[in-house]
């Protein structure tokens, strides 16, 4: 397989394959698998407009210069309206594109919940097989996508845009709570030194981080000018030899597959029943019934189940 | 003071009342409106006509005054084109600066008053021929300038004393003004004998014309730098050139370049004052730079209220004593963005139209577009149309001839309203989050030019908005005008190889510590000029000043935006 | 659907729509977005999966990117004049790394000889000033060349 050498169109339409679940892709996930377990998988989180991209970029030239194999998957919405999607966030680490042991892919979500998470991580498992050292994905920073894909990574860095106001208002929201390293942006900034202050107390409080042995830290950086990411990497690192040590690794690959597998499952089933609810005449008197009050929604659910299953 | 007595008005909101009620009525049967609602590019909805009743409570001497005083609406001078015609000054240079030295001349035989360099995108950008990214630009939209040593040959022959140059350049603004200053010292003109304008406005960079190189703020530290450096020694320079013209070339619409414009303009002065600098010693130097668009009266309009805008925020809010401190001096150049590539004759029409509204706007200098420009450089004689359009306006069209004719038209003066009162609107939602820099970094005015772009083009095609060649009267045409072409692997060549020269030659040892007193002057935060000028003195490179800049500033790249 | 009517048949079934993706590049030191971005969002509105590199990208950047994304089209837009410089090394390298099967079309103003001349060298078609974003998308529809 060229792309196991590196070839970067072979990896693009393994990867083509892989997102859009054609049927060629079952086999050839399935001999990547086999290989994979062995990639440094890393989520980066964070509102819309704090800044992932940038930071990415800085975290690409850290991991270059040790010279690590780096993949990112970078996730952007699709438009619900026209199901079209436009994604810039390329635009910060294009300046990596013409790097061999470098692969940037933009994915949009394209309206469906699971699918995204989906392929999302089956794409992790793609890079994983295929020997990259580490593995960024940029998630667009809201919804239960978000927390799907992360729970999924081994290490979660969440990126805090200070000056936002109660900072830790704005991370006690899904993903955001449980991150493994914190990042506050524009380390310049004399609000920076605020929302440091807040989310320390968040985690000294243990509002913030999950259960676990891992303390997590709260870093500032300055991706603009390069400032803390030398230090950031090196805590991505440090919890990285943490994951190793309590298994959490292991667990993580585990748990990526599982979550594949039910991303796939609940976006297949979300699909079917809004094909079915269109199409099948039947399900649509009960609707109709439902509609016009002679039918009440609870007991219309396990009639279309009924019918369904 | 309302300038119209009472019962006058009365009368006519009262038989205006009637019209609506009776004559048009029975008029719009027989003759219905082409459209459903006239409004124009700014989005501005316009009635059929306008009455006195439409500017009942005018005060003449709040809104108007006289030409020459507060706020200067009527116009900055007393006597405007009647004293002197504006200074018809056309953006020129291509090629190599042999090239250049040559069209320069040219120009200046021809009757041009005043020089206007174009530089190519790797001087733009501080990038020397040399570097990777600049192959194939070299020369291809201005002159090439890497080191002193190209500027030295673009002025070879010129009396530096006698002509005022415009740069067109920004984030390398110092650099070439340094260049410029080195080489009227070599032709023994002294820093306060030179005149002329830098661009130099870093902030519209990120929204508009996109040539930005530091982040927002240090883009804005260093266009102050060369504010203050001026404001000490180069008593006849304009230091910058605060730019609409971009903001109409990215899509914005003209409410949104005179909005952004002055927010941009508050931002410098502001900064100004808190470095210490006396608004009154600064502000007199400022200069702008708007576009002026096919639409004559929104463009009138727009400059009239420009004026009086600036000359309110200057007295009233930063408050200004001098009368010039309030005076909003500006340069004009016909709308690029609306020359059409299909029958390009046509555009020689929109430009004198555009000159049109840009003269009786009363802007103080004009570049006329080439009809060719939608499709390469001007060829010579594409130019000199243009400049023969504005010597037509000047010495026979008569609007050259009585200061602010169009003042007193309900409509003009209307919309000259109209227009103040939506972009304080705009300038007040800025300056509540902060200003310009704070709004450039959430997007705001990126996002908003770029909806009107989007707008402007989705109403072209659903023809809301006829465009002559393009979406109606088209013709089936080959299109055959004569192409300025020159060879420009030979210039890129040609520059590298002077390049090489220079370096060769130079002492390289003065050139790396000139650089490492830049680089910790920046460091300092100490304004960078006076550094800038020892390092191109020894022939330090632009690339090379840039570079030391970059090192300490940082780069910036886009958020992506639609 | 009965019962004992089985709910998913092939893995076709499972794979969304594939939707167009193209590549939207500025390729060369100018810094005029604005029709890049206008033609971005249109192409986005009618459906289709676009990716913006922004401005200042060297050919190199272009088609490595055209290639990790695996995109059907690539939208080049330069205003800038350099286009007979950097065009050609565009279409020179997908040639070198044996791509056929990707779309290049190019935005901007490129005076009619010009335009011959990238014809000549695999440009699908040039779009000048003025160009209806309808006939943009339109052709691009049309042109792909791998199956939707």
């Amino acid at each position: 397989m060229s792309a196991l050498k590196g070839d970067q169109r072979s990896i693009a339409r393994i990867i083509s394959e892989v997102e859009y679940f054609n049927p060629s892709s079952s086999e050839i996930l399935l001999e990547l698998m086999k290989m994979s377990g062995y990639s440094h998988v890393i989520g980066i989180t964070g509102a819309p407009g704090s800044g992932k991209s940038t930071l990415i970029a800085r975290l690409i030239d850290e991991f270059r210069s040790k010279d690590l194999k780096v993949a990112v998957i970078a996730v952007d919405p699709s438009s619900p309206f026209s199901h079209g999607a436009l994604m810039g966030n390329r635009i910060r680490m294009q300046k990596h594109a013409t790097d061999p042991k470098v692969f940037i892919r933009s994915l949009a979500t394209r309206g469906y919940r699971g699918g995204i998470s989906a392929a999302t991580l089956a794409l992790v498992e793609v890079f994983d097989g295929l020997g990259y050292d580490k593995i960024l994905i940029e998630t667009i920073g809201v919804g239960q996508t978000d927390i799907d894909i992360m729970h999924a990574a081994h290490t979660i860095v969440v990126l805090v845009n200070p000056g936002t106001g109660d900072e830790i208002q704005a991370l006690k929201a899904g993903i955001m709570e449980i991150g493994d390293i914190y990042v506050i942006s524009k380390a310049d900034k004399p609000e920076a030194e605020d929302a440091f202050k807040q989310v320390l107390f968040g985690i000294e409080g243990g509002i913030l981080g999950q259960e676990s042995d891992w303390k997590p830290t709260v870093l500032k950086v300055s991706a603009m000018m390069g400032q803390g990411i030398k230090e950031l990497a090196d805590k991505i690192d440090e919890h990285l030899e943490y994951a190793k040590k309590s298994n959490r690794f292991y667990q993580q690959i585990k748990s990526r597959r599982l979550q594949t597998l039910k991303s796939s499952l609940s976006w297949f089933i979300e699909n079917k029943l809004e094909d079915s609810l269109k199409s099948n005449a039947d399900l649509n008197n009960i609707i109709e019934q439902v509609k016009s009050g002679q039918e009440s929604p609870y007991n219309a659910v396990l009639k279309i189940v009924k019918k369904l299953f | 003071m309302s300038l119209f007595n009472e019962d006058a008005l009365n009368e006519i909101k009262k038989r205006l009342k009637a019209w609506e009620e009776e004559t048009i009525k029975n008029d719009l049967i027989k003759y219905p409106e082409r459209l459903p609602e006239f409004k124009n590019i700014s989005g501005i909805l316009l009635k059929r006509f306008y009455t006195p009743a439409d500017i009942e409570n005018y005060d003449y001497f709040e809104k108007l005054g006289f030409p020459g005083e507060y706020p200067f609406t009527r116009g900055i001078h007393a006597t405007m084109y009647r004293g002197r015609i504006w200074t018809m000054r056309m953006f020129s240079g291509y090629g190599s600066p042999e090239y250049t030295n040559e069209r320069l001349k040219f120009l200046l035989k021809h009757g041009e008053t005043g020089l206007s360099l174009a530089f190519d995108f790797p001087t733009l950008l501080g990038l020397d021929a040399d570097d990777p990214l600049s192959h194939g630009e070299v020369g291809v939209v201005g002159v090439s300038v890497s080191s002193l040593k190209d500027m030295e040959v673009i002025f070879d022959g010129i009396p530096m004393d006698q002509v005022t140059t415009n740069m067109t350049i920004n984030p390398p603004a110092p650099i070439l003004l340094s260049f410029y200053i080195v080489t009227a010292e070599k032709q023994g003109v002294k820093p306060d004998q030179i005149g002329g304008t830098t661009q130099n406005d870093n902030l519209k960079e990120f929204f508009a014309q996109k040539s930005y190189v530091f982040p927002p703020e240090a883009g804005l530290k260093i266009s102050l730098d060369v504010i203050e450096y001026s404001a000490k020694y180069l008593p006849k320079w304009n230091p910058i050139s605060i730019s609409g013209y971009h903001i109409r070339e990215a899509g914005g619409t003209a409410l949104q370049e005179l909005a952004f414009t002055i927010a941009d303009g508050i931002e410098y002065v502001r900064v100004g004052i808190e470095r210490g600098m006396d608004v009154d010693v600064f502000a007199p130097r400022l200069s702008f730079f708007f576009a002026a668009g096919t639409d004559l009266f929104e463009e009138v309009a727009k400059f009239r209220a420009a004026r009086r805008m600036w000359a309110k925020i200057m007295k009233e809010r930063f408050n200004a004593k001098k009368p010039r401190s309030m005076w909003m001096r500006f340069h004009t150049q016909t709308s690029g963005v609306t020359l059409t590539a299909q029958q390009p004759e046509n555009n020689i029409i929109r430009v004198a139209i555009q000159a049109l509204a840009a003269v009786l706007g009363g802007t103080q200098s004009l570049h006329t577009n080439s009809f060719d420009e939608a499709w390469a450089l001007p060829s010579e004689k594409a130019v000199k149309i243009a400049l023969r359009t504005q010597q037509v306006l000047a010495y026979e069209s008569g609007s050259a001839d009585v200061v602010d004719p169009l003042a007193g038209s309900y409509y003009v003066e209307w919309l000259t309203d109209k227009m103040e009162e939506e972009a304080w609107k705009i300038i007040d939602r800025i300056e509540k989050i902060g200003g310009m820099v704070e709004a450039i970094k959430r997007g705001i005015p990126q996002r908003e030019i770029n909806d009107s772009a989007y707008k402007f083009q989705k109403d072209v095609e659903e023809k809301r908005r006829i465009i002559v060649g393009v979406n109606a009267f088209v013709e089936e045409e080959k299109l055959e005008i004569p192409l300025l072409r020159f060879n420009q692997e030979e210039v890129e060549k040609h520059q590298i190889e002077r390049l090489r020269k220079v370096k060769e030659t130079r002492n390289k040892a003065s050139v790396e510590w000139s650089l490492r007193e830049l680089k910790s002057a920046a460091q300092r935060n100490e304004n960078v000029i006076p550094y800038i000028i020892k390092a191109v003195r020894v022939y330090a490179t632009l690339g090379e000043i840039m570079g030391t800049l970059k090192e300490v500033y940082g780069e910036w790249v886009e958020t992506p935006l639609f | 659907m009965g019962r004992n009517a089985s709910l998913l048949s092939t893995q076709t079934e499972l794979a969304p729509k594939r939707r167009i993706k193209v590549l939207v590049a500025k390729l060369g030191l100018d810094g005029h977005d604005r029709g890049a971005k206008v033609v971005a969002r249109a192409l986005k509105d009618a459906g289709m999966e676009v990716v913006y590199t922004g401005i200042r990208q060297t050919p190199e950047q272009v088609v490595n990117a055209a290639i990790q994304e695996d995109v059907d089209a690539i939208g080049i837009s330069i205003l800038s004049g350099a286009h007979m410089a950097l065009i050609p090394r565009v279409m020179q390298m997908l040639k070198e790394k044996g791509i056929d099967d990707i779309l290049v079309t190019v935005g901007g103003t490129i005076p009619t000889d010009d335009i011959v001349k990238l014809k000549s060298i695999g440009v699908a078609e040039v779009f000048i000033p003025g160009t209806p974003l309808s006939e943009i998308i339109e052709f691009i529809k049309n042109n792909v060349k791998r199956k939707q």
